[in-house]
């Protein structure tokens, strides 16, 4: 019933989404499941919407994979890289050596010869990135010992993934005649090995010394869209240039993330690739799922669901292992172990790629991939029962043991949105007194000269709701506003409310009526940006007029505290007159409010304890002296 | 059932390790009201109306704080000068206070033979204290004798805690009417009250 047209594949894939997720998300089994359950309802097996273009579909979704890779290559700062040296190398080096030379073992077991046993424990060493941090975030296990060490050997994982492509080529046992071979394979071995590392510094040279400057000249024109353009181009680009010389796009993209990841730009480059990541990353999952091979699971249900649960349990024992090793306690390490025992989408990748290298048949590997599809599908349910059971009963056994030391990229607890001369000044407080702030501010040329400084500051505009999410909010206690435009301000306090309203607010407000917005939009606390100046500038005249240093200053803060309980006051008073004032009246209005209800100089100098009027007037009725 | 304040005043809590375990124990006690001076005015601007309500509310008086120089922070002086005013504390017509108790929780890190005639410091804590005890008098107050926690400098985890629980106690048997007033007045410290007492 299906005609392959253009929009009635978007139509299938789009409804399919937008069904299938939020009713797995509201049994509870999170979105990459709910992706796969569509894939497997809509796939030829079933409904039957989709027929062998799923296939087609399946490869230029894999591009989500490859703008998966660019992001996570952009997380991949080097000074974070530093502080988690040991869990990388230690704990992700022993996952995938362990992981490889067990699942080898057991293939070679199976009669494959040690070629296509090693291309096997390879791939099934990997897990999957897309589902593993997607469920660790949804689970808000992220910041736990569990989840720091997840993240680090999934980045070992991508990182081992650069090494593994440049092996395959090695492990061929044919040379595959294709009808246009492409240029690459036209090499002998060696050279192909030359043509991966000469890409791979080309990409790294570009995007050290050019690409900054590039993306610098686009972020002035201050055009949003071609900034998307530029980021789409520039991933596509690295995708033509790998595919090329023969090399997995994603790896490209992954060396250009890493390379910009240092750059002032990295949180606009990741939050205007993230939506198209996340959609074709969700199309990629459902081609998954509907390409499980269902001849081969009704054909041999049992030895695939043996393959597959004896698969989980091997590397769940062997991450169990690491994390104990790692001092993480058993509760922690269960959850590491249920995380990483899945294998990821990247072994689609390389059962394919080893399949064109002859080093596995069709067969093998179509029964390999329904196994990693099972696998992925797993992961939901064996999260929930290890949490439900596993976990709770490993708690009760044992005293959880807290983990020490390493710690992944804390995010910062302060966000400070714009760093002009009024956040400048606050940011340079914090920072002072040890609190490093994340800062956003949308203008290049500061931004650029700020990190030339050492200040770690990102380009873009804070009222986004996706940069505020990459730079951290969820995790913030606090965000200063310090925003020049006071409809900017407005703006972003509106974001903030609605989408991560535990944050406290701290608004910069630059009038009186400004604050009065303020306070409606439910500011913690606003501070007017000429309120301090001025009163300062009231003191230092009374000093003048040789008024006591003191006393103006503790005048002067009487006056502040009683200007601020006022204009709280004065907010609501002015709330109910809104209707019928024009503003200019309105203000004229207030101001003669706010001087009918200053204090008097009688009111000011009430501190009584300090005046021995009365006193005197004791001592002269009654001769008795007081202090 | 005696209604109690506490008013606590130290410059630098943070760098505190007796006050910090006295005031996280004793501010999760019942029925008091434990009142950060330096937390509530950075400043020095201190709320005078906000105080004298709070004096009238309570019972018993306390002014916990270090014993920085033989007195006590400057915070608490200006309060003191602020707060009592002439005419609403002493006074002929000074009467809000009548009948009220009085005491210091002071930390030093001289030990106790240290506060003697012949000790290095010359005078005992009670003699010390004479400007405190006099100015809850003029204010028709009753003064108590101080709780005082000796040899701060010295004191090491357990026996940090041994004060607070001590402290505790202390502050609730005020609260619950435990002593009569001949008891603590004849006492040297209100420490020696305490069956949790911190020999030494």
């Amino acid at each position: 019933m299906h005609e392959g047209g253009f929009f009635y594949q978007a139509f299938v894939y789009l409804l399919t989404a937008v069904i299938a997720v939020p009713v797995a998300k509201r049994l509870g089994l999170g979105s990459v499941l709910g992706y796969l359950i569509g894939g497997v309802l809509i796939g030829p097996a079933l409904l039957g919407l989709i027929g062998k273009e799923g296939q087609d579909v399946m490869h230029f979704a894999e591009f989500g994979v490859v703008m998966m890779l660019f992001v996570i290559g952009l997380e991949l700062e080097p000074s974070l890289l530093w502080r988690l040296r040991t869990s990388i190398t230690g704990m992700g080096g022993m996952q995938i050596v362990f992981t490889t030379i067990l699942v080898g073992a057991a293939a070679m077991l199976f009669g494959l010869e040690w070629k296509a046993a090693l291309a096997i424990g390879l791939t099934f060493s990997l897990s999957s990135t897309a589902i593993v941090m997607q469920t660790l975030q949804e689970k808000g296990l992220i910041k736990s010992g569990a989840g720091q060490s997840s993240f680090a050997v999934l980045l070992f994982q991508d990182i081992a993934v650069i090494p593994i492509l440049a092996i395959f080529p090695l492990l061929a046992t044919v040379l595959v005649e294709k009808a246009h071979p492409s240029f690459m394979e036209t090499l002998p071995a060696w050279l192909q090995t030359l043509f991966v590392i000469g890409a791979v510094v080309l990409i790294v040279l570009t995007g050290k010394y050019i690409l900054r400057h590039v993306f610098r000249l686009i972020a002035k024109t201050a055009m949003r869209e071609i900034f998307t353009a530029m980021v789409l181009l520039l991933v596509i680009g690295i995708a033509l240039l790998m595919n090329f010389v023969g090399l997995s796009p994603a790896l490209g993209a992954f060396v250009a993330g890493v390379v910009l990841a240092n750059s002032e730009y990295r949180h606009e480059l990741e939050s205007d690739i993230d939506p198209f990541k996340g959609l074709l990353l969700g199309l990629f999952f459902i081609s998954v799922g509907a390409s499980i091979n269902f001849g081969l699971v009704i054909d041999q249900p049992v030895t695939l669901l043996l393959l597959t649960i004896s698969l989980m349990a091997i590397k769940a024992v062997i991450v169990f292992t690491i994390g104990k090793i790692f001092k993480l306690g058993s509760g922690e390490s269960s959850i590491f172990a249920v995380a990483l025992a899945q294998v990821g989408e990247f072994a689609f990748v390389l059962f394919s790629f080893s399949t064109s290298l002859g080093i596995l048949d069709n067969n093998t590997t179509g029964m390999l991939t329904a196994v990693v599809a099972i696998s992925m599908a797993f992961t939901p349910f064996v999260f929930a029962l290890n949490e439900k059971i596993i976990v709770p009963f490993l708690a009760n056994k044992a005293p959880k043991k807290e983990k020490s030391a390493d710690t992944i990229d804390e995010k910062s607890r302060v966000i400070v949105a714009g760093f002009g001369r009024f956040g400048n000044t606050a940011g340079r407080f914090l920072r002072a007194n040890g609190v490093l702030p994340t800062v956003i501010d949308n203008d290049s040329d500061r931004v650029e000269t700020l990190r030339k400084l050492g200040i770690k500051v990102y380009y873009g505009d804070p009222t986004r709701y996706d940069l505020l999410h990459a730079a951290g909010a969820e995790e913030a206690k606090i965000i200063i506003i310090a925003l020049d435009i006071p409809e900017k301000v407005i703006e972003l306090v509106h974001t903030i409310k609605k989408h991560f309203p535990h944050v406290k607010i701290l608004a910069r407000a630059y009038d009186r009526s400004d604050a009065y917005e303020l306070i409606e939009a439910g500011v913690d606390k606003i501070y007017r940006e000429t309120l301090d100046t001025s009163l300062r500038m009231g003191s230092d005249t009374l000093r003048m007029l040789g008024y006591r240093a003191y006393q103006t200053e503790r005048m002067s803060h009487i006056f502040f505290k009683h200007d601020e309980e006022s204009i709280e006051k004065l907010a609501h008073h002015r709330k109910d007159k809104k209707e019928y004032l024009t503003v200019a009246r309105q203000n004229i209005e207030e101001l003669e409010e706010m001087i009918k209800a200053d204090f008097t100089d009688v009111d000011m100098n009430r501190d009584a304890g300090w005046d021995t009027d009365s006193l005197r007037e004791e001592f002269a009725n009654k001769g008795k002296i007081y202090p | 059932m005696k209604k109690i304040l506490i008013l606590f005043s130290h410059p630098a809590l943070e760098k505190s390790r007796i006050n910090k375990k006295l005031v996280n124990r004793i501010n999760k006690v019942e029925g008091i009201t434990f009142h950060d001076l330096y937390e509530n005015y950075p400043k020095f601007d201190i709320n005078i109306e906000r105080e004298k309500e709070l004096l009238l509310a309570h019972d018993i008086v306390i002014f916990q704080h270090p014993f920085f120089w033989y007195s006590c922070p400057p915070l608490l002086k200006q309060w003191i000068d602020l707060v009592l005013e002439h005419g609403w504390a002493y006074g002929s017509k000074g009467t809000a206070l009548t009948g009220k108790w009085g005491l210091n929780v002071i930390t030093t890190g001289g030990g106790e033979q240290a506060y003697a005639k012949e000790g290095m410091n010359g005078h005992t804590i009670w003699e010390f204290l004479a400007p405190f005890r006099q100015t809850f008098s003029l204010c028709k107050m009753i003064p108590l004798p101080p709780f005082v926690v000796h040899g701060t400098h010295k004191l090491e985890g357990e026996e940090i805690d041994k004060y607070a629980e001590s402290y505790v106690y202390i502050v609730e048997s005020l609260r619950d009417e435990k002593f009569d007033l001949a008891t603590l007045q004849n006492a040297r410290y209100l420490n020696d009250l305490s069956v949790k007492k911190v020999e030494g």
